[in-house]
């Protein structure tokens, strides 16, 4: 890594005129984005330098239960983030359980096979390997599985009366429910699959581009992305699956009728 | 009708505000159930199909609802509800046979080529008769009706009413939830109302 470029606080500060350059424009034109803009920035900020220090002494400090500490909350944030960007909500634990509990199962779980048997750092858990891949894979399963959810309860509700219509037919659940199910996983596929398709023709990967900046050799930098394509693209897909198949199970029951009660409604725009 | 063999038994049934409510329709038997609105009537039709959580037992024939996987039930005792509702763009591949249901369109008063309608370009009414074939298609032995004329014209309401005693004669039991005391005249062996989450008898 003889050729790595460190870069200086004077340099980001030169790098932030154009964001800076930004607000103001929004300013003079009106658009009321400045104060957004403002906050998201300084967020930026403060996060990253916060989790820069964080990974550090993780880095340095090398135990194990602090490693699973950090992962730990790591998938409860994303939890909560999934529970919060859906419209309507499954009421009570199971909100917010069903797509954590996805995510634990597949994001986490594949990061740890990855660990075990791809990457074999040495130990498994090693912070600097597990973090970021768990990072990663999470961030991406986050995304489709509150796509896939949102999409799947909104569904639900709007189309009640077809739903039911077929229950009365004397359609099982999962087949009165097929349709709008189908619809929530193709939404929560929809991102990875449009990635796979476009990166590296369309996009440079984040992970890959900091590796070559650092200097690692491109090739060696692209397996390593193939990697984390892979495994973002398994996780994505079974906790999406995971995670609608739960939400159904729970929105309907055994004797085939369909449960709205058991979902939040949302407030209607004033 | 043979009120001694009731084809349909409710018994302490309830639902919210309703009940418990037992009553019988024999086979061949059709029975209206008015009352104000609001006051629950497509509830008890719901509860008896089994499409919201409720208490009691109902039976058909020797069905005892309780003991079969709640499709099966609904194959036996169906529903119409107030509302039709569709799933897929055009009317035929709703129906398990269309070629066969196309031949009784005119029963309801439409065309053959209804079959190939697009669902969105459908009326109320529309809609609501070919719903009303699509229940009739699996042979139910009972059949729960909520409000099954509202959007009809008067011909079209007096079509769908000899449908109706065409099922009636051939054993099957209604149940008939109107508002239009006239058609309960007509299509009523006997009128219940439901008040205050309880079922009294009017006339017979």
């Amino acid at each position: 890594m003889s050729n790595y470029i460190a870069l200086t606080y004077t340099d980001l500060l030169l790098a932030s005129v154009f964001l800076v350059i930004n607000g103001l424009l929004s300013l003079w034109l009106h658009l009321g984005l400045e104060r957004k803009l403002a906050i998201a920035a300084v967020r930026m900020v403060v996060q990253l330098i916060l989790v820069g220090l964080l990974l550090k002494s993780l880095f340095s400090i090398l135990s194990p239960w602090l490693t699973l500490l950090v992962a730990t909350s790591m998938v409860l944030f994303a939890g909560r983030e999934v529970w919060a960007r859906q419209d309507r909500k499954l009421r009570g634990l199971w909100g917010f359980g069903i797509g954590t509990g996805a995510m634990a199962f597949a994001g986490a779980g594949i990061t740890v096979i990855a660990l075990t048997t791809m990457i074999g750092s040495d130990p498994w858990w090693t912070p600097r390997f597990a973090l970021p891949v768990l990072g990663m894979v999470l961030g991406n399963t986050m995304n489709g599985i509150s796509l896939a959810l949102d999409a799947l309860h909104t569904g639900i509700s709007r189309e009640r009366v077809s739903i039911e219509a077929q229950l009365l037919l004397g359609q099982t659940r999962w087949s009165a429910l097929r349709p709008v199910l189908r619809r929530a996983l193709r939404s929560g596929f929809m991102p990875i699959i449009n990635a796979m398709g476009a990166v590296g023709i369309v996009s440079l990967p984040g992970m890959m581009t900091g590796q070559i900046l650092s200097g690692v050799d491109p090739t060696e930098a692209v397996k390593y992305q193939l990697l984390v394509m892979f495994l973002i693209g398994g996780a994505t897909g079974l906790g999406v699956l995971a995670a609608t198949f739960g939400s159904v199970w729970r929105l309907t029951d055994e004797r085939d009728r369909l449960r709205l009660e058991r979902l939040t409604r949302p407030k209607d725009p004033a | 009708m043979n009120p001694e063999n009731p084809l349909l038994k409710v018994s302490n049934l309830t639902r919210l505000m309703i009940g418990p409510v037992s009553f019988d329709v024999g086979a061949g038997e059709s029975v209206a159930i008015t009352g104000p609105s609001g006051t629950g009537k497509s509830v008890l039709l719901r509860a008896i199909v089994d499409l919201d959580p409720n208490d009691g037992q109902v039976q058909a024939g020797d069905i005892i609802r309780a003991d079969v996987p709640a499709p099966d039930w609904r194959k036996t005792v169906a529903m119409l509800p107030a509302e039709s509702g569709w799933w897929l763009d055009h009317v035929a591949p709703h129906f398990q046979a269309p070629d066969r249901i196309r031949r009784q369109l005119s029963l309801v008063g439409l065309p053959e080529s209804a079959m190939e309608w697009e669902v969105a370009r459908l009326s109320t009414g529309e809609k609501h008769r070919l719903a009303l074939l699509r229940c009739l298609e699996g042979d139910p032995k009972v059949l729960l009706l909520d409000e099954p004329t509202a959007a009809l014209d008067h011909d079209t309401t007096l079509q769908i009413e000899a449908l109706l005693k065409q099922q009636l004669d051939k054993g099957t039991a209604i149940l008939i939830v109107t508002h239009d005391a006239a058609q309960a005249k007509r299509l009523a062996h006997r009128i219940l109302r439901l008040e205050d989450g309880r079922l009294q008898q009017v006339a017979a």
